[in-house]
């Protein structure tokens, strides 16, 4: 049996679980039948041209873990920011876990999708917000939806901000041989409210791990959201992401993604400006090797005027790593006076490496900004030479030169400490030790 | 200290240096003049090493040894510098990490441990004040957004932590002012002692007030043409390089 077909027989035993009398069920039996009949993306389409699901469809994933499995803190503590305090949810194999995880209702909610959905208190913001801006085709992200029963959910009142970052973090601890796992997170920014979030997931074995996950952002007006996503997992695990940003006037969203690690990544990072002088930023660092892909599928619709979208991507692929970066920008007719920015910048360091890049750009007004530029090179001789030169060795002088050409994405990064965990991360992918942390 | 006998070097099939000549000792200043074209960057690269050009005859022979296969980073470690006529901008690494990063691989080919934090402030506030370089400018990107005349400070604030035997100062003077001129002269002249030399690429005399040389030589169509005292430098001020040119050619 197929994924497809398993997932489809899995969803009965699914409905056992869940209320089916909740106004959600309609939306996941809507969503299962539209995957019914899209079934998995194939490479046939554009937007899946160069990105391969095949094979993690031939692997018998357990669609439910059997066990819930425990964890602690100390085994994990390095995948956490464990230099400051954060709010955590935390999950393991799928399953919230309540000793690693620190939620508060306090002034704001930072806690479950399963209690958003069940409890009556949350129902009208779940009737508002609940798959309103993921999209409704797309059959990865009704894939999600059919099955959305646990995630995070974080609700920041109007004029609050919670007293520290929240991360977000999904284990697997491959007790299954295989595990596929869907986490739905819903994140509400009420107006002149602002939030960090940073967004993990981390396979401890080397067994397969499949991740399909959808967030759904809601920005009110003059709302702030800065956004990691770390992504360094293991070997075998591969993640879909599938982000969906709702952004209103004035609000300022800011995307980080980090990827160095996995197997099969797929970022599709969703941006709607329903609103206007809104600025949306997308920035992304990515370093590869071995057999390694990730694909960015970036998306701006610019709907209303005034507003700005920023994207920079940077890329180091080795090896016979794989890449892929594709930005979308719509401009509407309405949306005059748009500033839509988009670059991305790939250093090869392997001659089996490669990159495909592709602006892809639909502008139906006639006042606006657009720029877009994609570059594909090598490491600069001349700058290698003058490193080289003051006695540092090649392999030290290369990561130096990787590092300063993906630096000004890490500017923008607004918590120190995870600054200094993604540079560590960077100088230990690039394999040096520079004497200094980066 | 330094001996170069016959060396010929070539980049992509052409040939750039056609047997050059050049001793020098430690305790010496060298000048080395000459037209645009004539070899003096690709001279100055080929004996710090720079892999793109290939050495097809002759020898860079440093303190005895022979230099052949011997990686940028090693001349280093051996004592050459190399100031740069234009240095790269490595952003997100601060001049002070860049210099930590510079000196400890040096001591680590040299079997040393790293230098103790202390002791490496201690040299980099004694080596800045002598370049009157300000604090602030040690924790910016280096050479990110740096001026012309920022850049060749820098460059001799890394030769002075680095403490080399031999530097080859490529075109230092040129983007500089005189007050900027006057301080990268007088750190220069700081650094000079009985067991260091200095090999000055430039194309005007005006350095030359500065930092005094031993010798002048002059390159043409790579080959060293003429060879004199400093007088030589003046001569060449005065009546520019065509007299040479066609001396060379005679």
């Amino acid at each position: 049996m197929d994924l497809k077909d398993k997932l489809i027989s899995s969803f009965m035993a699914f409905e056992n679980n869940v209320d089916v009398d909740h106004p959600v069920h309609e939306v996941r039996m809507e969503a299962m039948k539209n995957f019914e009949i899209k079934g998995f993306p194939s490479k046939k389409e554009e937007a899946w041209k160069y990105t391969s699901l095949n094979s993690l469809q031939k692997v018998d994933f357990s669609i439910f873990p059997k066990e819930l499995n425990a964890l602690e803190y100390k085994e994990v503590k390095k995948y956490f920011i464990n230099e400051i305090d954060t709010y955590k949810i935390v999950f393991i194999d799928g399953i919230f876990s309540s000793n690693l995880s620190e939620t508060t209702h306090d002034g704001v909610d930072i806690c479950l999708m399963s209690s958003a959905l069940n409890k009556p208190m949350y129902k009208q913001i779940i009737d508002v917000y609940f798959n309103k801006v993921a999209s409704k085709d797309e059959s990865l992200t009704t894939l999600n939806t059919a099955f959305s029963k646990e995630g995070a959910y974080i609700y920041i009142p109007k004029n609050k901000m919670p007293k520290k970052p929240i991360e977000i973090v999904h284990f697997a601890t491959g007790t299954e041989a295989s595990l596929m796992l869907q986490p739905r997170n819903l994140i509400i920014v009420e107006e002149n409210a602002e939030v960090q979030i940073i967004e993990r997931h981390q396979s401890l074995t080397s067994n397969e791990v499949l991740t399909n996950c959808v967030t759904e952002i809601f920005a009110a007006k003059s709302s702030i959201v800065d956004y990691y996503k770390v992504q360094n997992d293991a070997a075998n695990a591969s993640l879909i992401d599938n982000t969906y940003v709702d952004q209103k006037d004035k609000s300022d969203v800011k995307f980080h993604t980090f990827s160095f690690g996995g197997k099969l990544t797929r970022n599709n990072l969703n941006f709607y400006q329903n609103g206007e002088y809104l600025d949306s930023t997308m920035k992304g660092v990515t370093i590869l090797g071995d057999k390694q892909h990730v694909d960015h599928h970036t998306l701006v619709h610019h709907i209303e005027p005034n507003c700005e979208s920023h994207q920079d991507y940077k890329g180091i692929y080795g090896d016979s790593s794989t890449g892929v970066f594709n930005g979308k920008i719509i401009v509407e007719k309405l949306a005059q006076k748009t500033n839509a920015f988009q670059q991305n910048n790939n250093i090869l360091i392997s001659d089996k490496a490669s990159i495909n890049t592709k602006p892809q750009l639909e502008i139906f007004a006639d006042d606006v900004k657009c720029s877009h530029g994609c570059t594909i090179g090598q490491l600069d001789e001349d700058a290698l030479f003058y490193l080289q030169s003051r006695g540092i060795p090649k392999k030290e002088a290369r990561a130096l030169l990787m590092y300063a050409f993906a630096n000004n994405v890490l500017e923008s990064v607004r918590i120190p400490e995870l600054k200094t965990r993604i540079n560590k991360l960077i100088a230990n992918k690039l394999g040096v030790n520079l004497g200094f942390d980066l | 200290m330094l001996q170069i006998k016959n060396l010929h070097a070539s980049v992509e099939g052409k040939e750039i240096l056609k047997g050059i000549n050049l001793e020098v000792k430690a305790g010496e200043v060298h000048a080395i003049m000459g037209p645009n074209g004539s070899g003096k960057s690709t001279l100055s690269s080929v004996i710090a090493g720079k892999e793109e050009f290939d050495v097809t005859e002759g020898q860079v022979i440093l303190q005895g040894e022979d230099l052949e296969d011997v990686s940028p980073e090693e001349r280093s470690h051996k004592g050459i510098f190399l100031s740069f006529q234009y240095p790269v901008e490595i952003p997100g690494v601060s001049v002070t990490n860049f210099m930590k990063t510079a000196i400890n691989e040096g001591r680590k080919a040299r079997g040393l441990e790293d230098m103790p934090a202390k002791d490496m402030l201690k040299l980099i506030r004694e080596k800045s004040e002598m370049l009157e370089i300000d604090r602030k400018f040690l924790s910016r990107s280096l050479n990110q957004g740096f001026s012309g005349g920022e850049k060749k400070r820098n460059e001799i604030f890394q030769m002075a932590m680095l403490e080399p035997k031999l530097a080859i100062l490529d075109e230092t003077d040129s983007g500089l002012d005189i007050d900027a001129l006057r301080i990268v002269a007088n750190g220069v002249n700081k650094l000079k002692s009985k067991d260091n030399a200095v090999i000055l690429i430039t194309h005007y005399q005006r350095l030359l007030d500065y930092i005094v040389p031993d010798f002048v030589h002059v390159l043409h169509n790579g080959k060293i043409v003429k060879s004199g005292g400093k007088e030589l430098a003046l001569e060449l001020e005065e009546k520019g390089y065509d007299w040479i040119k066609n001396e060379a050619v005679v």
